[in-house]
């Protein structure tokens, strides 16, 4: 471990006192720790009341306790990983970072504990009629284009790519519930999304539904 | 808005979309220059145009900005 003064030509005077704090005496790092947790439980809950502000399905949910988890978590992969800290931004805000993904992670998690499975293989196109409009106007064009999305998606995507984008986009299950439940990341799963959307896109535009010219667009 | 144009904006990706990984590598440097008013996003436009169209990439930028700007 690093202690506080071989980092501290990098860092701002803020964080080399905290890398000092964490990685001092056996009292200063316990102090450090003590102070340190106090700001992370603070974090998580008010990431996690402004994540509900924003999202239905947390409307009814106990929040403290998954706040303290996410704290919790984030506290023990801080430690584990002070040494990789190198004062490229503030100590504190690399320090949230883990905080604030803990709570997406958590909340991804907590997702399937109040939905069924199914919502995951469900097949709810009516939503996505909703979601390209609600100009009353305009709802036989809606139809038409979800009808052709469900055709590209049953055409040209992979089944695990026709799996995860009916999920996320037809049937509005979170990203990070479909990650937690598939056992595997938030990259791969944005990166499974993109590639069905670029696919679905020069489907729509071969078939007349979209300009052609921007159909090779990445 | 009419359907067409809302669809074709869902569908476009863009290519210096640098995904969820690389975005979150630096998310901490990247908030902490729009926290002091620097141009992150001219910095790291690989990041911004990934933090524009990712939700969940986006909720977390959301709210680590949040916690360093109340904090």
């Amino acid at each position: 471990m690093k202690r506080s003064e071989d980092l501290a030509p990098t860092l701002d005077p803020v964080s080399a006192e905290w890398i000092g704090a964490l990685t001092g005496t056996a009292s200063e790092r316990h102090d450090g720790q003590v102070r340190l947790h106090g700001m992370l439980a603070r974090v998580a809950l008010h990431e996690m009341r402004r994540r509900r502000a924003g999202s239905s399905w947390l409307g009814g949910v106990e929040l403290e306790d998954l706040a303290y988890q996410a704290a919790a978590d984030a506290m023990i992969a801080i430690l584990g990983k002070l040494q990789t800290f190198r004062g490229e931004s503030r100590f504190t805000t690399w320090a949230y970072r883990f905080v604030v993904l803990e709570v997406s992670a958590k909340l991804g998690r907590h997702y399937w504990t109040l939905h069924p499975p199914a919502v995951l293989e469900a097949q709810d196109w009516e939503r996505l009629v909703d979601r390209l409009g609600t100009d009353p106007g305009e709802q036989a064009e809606r139809a038409e284009l979800a009808r052709a999305v469900r055709r590209a998606v049953d055409q040209v995507l992979t089944a695990h790519q026709r799996r995860v984008f009916t999920a996320i986009v037809v049937n509005g299950v979170p990203l990070d519930a479909v990650v937690a439940r598939l056992g595997t990341n938030r990259n791969a799963v944005y990166k499974t999304i993109f590639d069905a959307r670029r696919k679905i896109r020069a489907y729509l535009a071969a078939n007349g539904y979209l300009d052609q010219s921007e159909a090779g667009a990445p | 808005m009419n359907a067409r144009p809302r669809l074709e904006r869902f569908l476009a990706t863009d290519p210096a979309d640098v995904g969820c990984e690389e975005a979150m590598e630096v998310l901490h440097i990247y908030v902490d220059l729009v926290a002091v008013g620097q141009d992150a996003a001219r910095a790291y436009p690989g990041v911004a145009a990934h933090l524009a169209v990712c939700g969940p990439c986006g909720d977390d930028f959301a709210g680590l900005l949040a916690a360093v700007t109340q904090s």
